[in-house]
């Protein structure tokens, strides 16, 4: 484990700024995963004092939501739909095909921590599926080459 | 030069920001002056990217425009005549939009989402002017004559919640709106708060003025970050236009968008509400309701987007004129919304009582692939696989709830023969597994059981193994519908059951006579 102690600063301005709204947890959570790109272990009794609530509440909370990570992310995340819509263009196949590329498994991240590919259920681009993610950019109307170049442009940036 | 060319997140995820560099650039190369206003989407995705430009008997359309077109399209918008391969001629007379009623999109594809002068000049806060000259039980007697049904999928009368939470007394009292669209298939919802978010804003703002709330909240999936922009910007020069206010002076009413996290249980109003607390997303028993214990316990008014945004034209043009759309109980319009393997993918708002066979045939113009169409699901996951003997349902609550189907928030995803739909009934069971808040058994240990049946009966040689286990899965369904908490469990019945039924070859079952 990194030493996280470095995070500390962003995490009491997080909870400075945000710990008096009404339900605050949610929207503290999303700020220190802006900002640090997950939410580290050390955030947790920080975010549990300054909430008045118990360390299980917080990681109740934490490990609920599927958005939310405990550890740093890839350089690369791919969210590629899974949902009726898309599967109904194929996203199965496509899925196969970007596992077989990374040779990882869903929710897997590549060895060298480049790509971590994640199944998401709708992107609301449902009319010109297939569609996926790519660090936060859409791409619909997806085709098995598309998605090859989108995973191969990412692999071999951090590679260079 | 002035072209028009739209900013929502799926034209963008086709092209848009793209074609609109290579026009710049062409353009500049050219040394003409090109102005590009970026305005919400008219919903013909399968026409994204689609450029138009003004003329003298309205905007002319061309697309979709890939950005290696932009120097043809150039070209031929400086000829007199305008000819292009990709010109569709006038936008408003395509007949897939032309045929279609508009009340909730009327402003889709012409203004900029965030232009307040915009809005206000395209009938914005019409209905607002008129409401805030009522007594605001007159509000909600308008909202409960208009038969407005909740639009979120569960089509509860809109009015009934408004009176409740109107009549709740509390001093405090909150708008919600679920903005938490996690169904495959559906995007009006979407498409309205990257779009127009000023009409989310000026229906919530009616609706505390009715009940009697004073802050509103904004539940927004975390998948949509461009809805969440432009409302977060609406909201801001909402505030400086003296709509909203935090300060509680002056208009007794602010609104905060608050970002989901992924799960799609959140899309249930008690257990969004739970996740607006700050706590996990776990489905709240009814009652008490949450008009009269909601948000933080005090009376709380949850509305789906479009219910919400649907209030301003109601109030606008009276509760007489909405009525007059629709059939029997399903009053107005519905934006459904046509996804899949379907050829003319988009947004269709129409008055309840088209048939689904004119939805998906006529505007769809049928299956992408070109193969034959197999069958249609019909309100998100949770809905169930319609097949085509059913198609000439008209679209209405109560017709589809007959036919063992439901209406839902409008998604249609349509599928050709190469989706196997017991893989589907067992991708029903997974979601639901993968999604469920763990509350109830039916749902949490069902959901996950409905997997392992279905697994079996695919790989089972037997004919009369295979026939004892979808028993089992008949049975479990039967359980899920009328034993879970919320519609999690209790809907992943439909499309598990509909398969089941209209489609037993593929789970290698005889006919559907010999099954039962």
């Amino acid at each position: 484990m990194p030493d996280e102690l470095h995070h500390l600063p962003l995490i009491h301005q997080v909870l400075e700024h945000e710990r008096h709204k009404p339900g605050a947890l949610l929207p503290i959570l999303h700020a220190i995963q802006n900002g640090l790109g997950y939410v580290p272990d050390t955030a947790v009794p920080e975010i549990a004092h300054a909430l008045n609530l118990s360390l299980a509440e917080v990681r109740g909370v934490i490990s609920f939501y599927h958005d939310f990570r405990t550890t740093p992310p890839a350089r690369h995340t791919l969210r590629l739909c899974q949902a009726e819509s898309c599967r109904s263009r194929g996203a199965e196949a496509l899925a196969a095909q970007v596992r077989e590329q990374l040779g990882v498994d869903d929710h897997g991240t590549t060895a060298d921590g480049a790509l971590s590919l994640r199944p998401v259920y709708c992107l609301g681009a449902c009319a010109c599926s297939p569609a996926l993610e790519l660090d936060g950019k859409l791409h619909a109307r997806l085709t098995p080459e598309r998605l090859r170049e989108l995973v191969a442009g990412c692999m071999t940036e951090v590679t260079a | 030069m002035k072209l028009f060319i739209s900013c929502d997140s799926l034209a963008r995820a086709v092209g848009a920001d793209d074609l609109v560099e290579a026009l710049l650039g062409e353009a500049e190369r050219r040394q003409v002056k090109l102005d590009i206003q970026r305005t919400s989407s008219r919903g013909l995705y399968w026409l994204e990217p689609l450029v138009e430009i003004d003329s003298e008997q309205g905007r002319l359309g061309f697309g979709p425009i890939d950005s290696a077109d932009a120097a043809s399209l150039l070209d031929a918008l400086a000829s007199a005549d305008c000819q292009h391969p990709q010109a569709l001629g006038l936008v408003e007379d395509i007949p897939y939009l032309k045929s279609q009623q508009r009340l909730l999109f009327a402003r889709a594809g012409i203004t900029r989402p965030t232009s307040l002068d915009d809005y206000r000049a395209n009938g914005g806060f019409e209905g607002l002017a008129k409401a805030a000259l009522m007594p605001t039980e007159q509000v909600v007697t308008e909202v409960l004559d208009s038969g407005l049904r909740g639009r979120g999928g569960a089509a509860f009368p809109a009015g009934i919640k408004w009176r409740t939470v109107r009549e709740a007394q509390a001093t405090q009292k909150y708008i919600v709106c679920n903005a938490d669209e996690g169904d495959s298939g559906t995007f009006a919802d979407r498409m309205l708060m990257e779009g127009d978010p000023f009409l989310l804003i000026e229906g919530m703002l009616i609706a505390g003025l009715a009940v009697g709330a004073s802050m509103g909240y904004i539940y927004v999936r975390s998948e949509y970050p461009d809805a969440i922009a432009a409302l977060n910007e609406a909201i801001i020069i909402a505030r400086e236009a003296g709509y909203l206010d935090s300060t509680g002076s002056g208009v007794a009413f602010d609104l905060e968008v608050r970002v989901g996290a992924g799960a799609y249980i959140c899309g249930e109003e008690t257990a969004l509400l739970e996740s607006l607390e700050g706590k996990r997303g776990i489905v709240r028993a009814k009652p008490p309701l949450p008009a009269l214990e909601g948000l933080f316990g005090l009376p709380t008014l949850v509305h789906n987007v479009l219910t919400l945004a649907s209030v301003p034209i109601i109030m606008a043009r009276g509760a007489q004129y909405y009525r007059d759309f629709g059939m029997g109980r399903s009053l107005g319009t519905l934006p459904f919304q046509l996804a899949g393997n379907v050829r003319q993918g988009g947004l269709v708002e129409r008055a309840f009582g088209l048939t689904l066979r004119e939805l998906v045939e006529g505007y769809g113009g049928g299956t992408a692939s070109g193969r034959p169409l197999k069958a249609a699901q019909v309100g998100g996951p949770l809905g169930a696989w319609v097949p085509p003997e059913h198609f000439d349902t008209p679209l209405d609550y109560e017709a589809f709830a007959a036919i063992g189907a439901m209406l839902g928030h409008g998604g249609v995803v349509v599928a050709d023969h190469t989706l196997n739909l017991a893989g589907m009934a067992r991708f029903a069971m997974q979601f639901c597994a993968e999604e469920s808040c763990g509350k109830c058994t039916p749902c949490r240990i069902g959901s996950t059981r409905g997997i392992e049946v279905v697994d079996r009966i695919i790989a089972s040689t037997d004919a009369g193994e295979r026939e004892d286990h979808a028993n089992l899965l008949r049975d479990l369904c039967d359980t899920m519908q009328y034993g879970s908490l919320c519609a999690m469990g209790g809907m992943t019945a439909y499309p598990v059951a509909s398969a089941l039924k209209h489609f037993p070859a593929d789970f290698g079952l005889a006919t559907q006579e010999a099954a039962q």
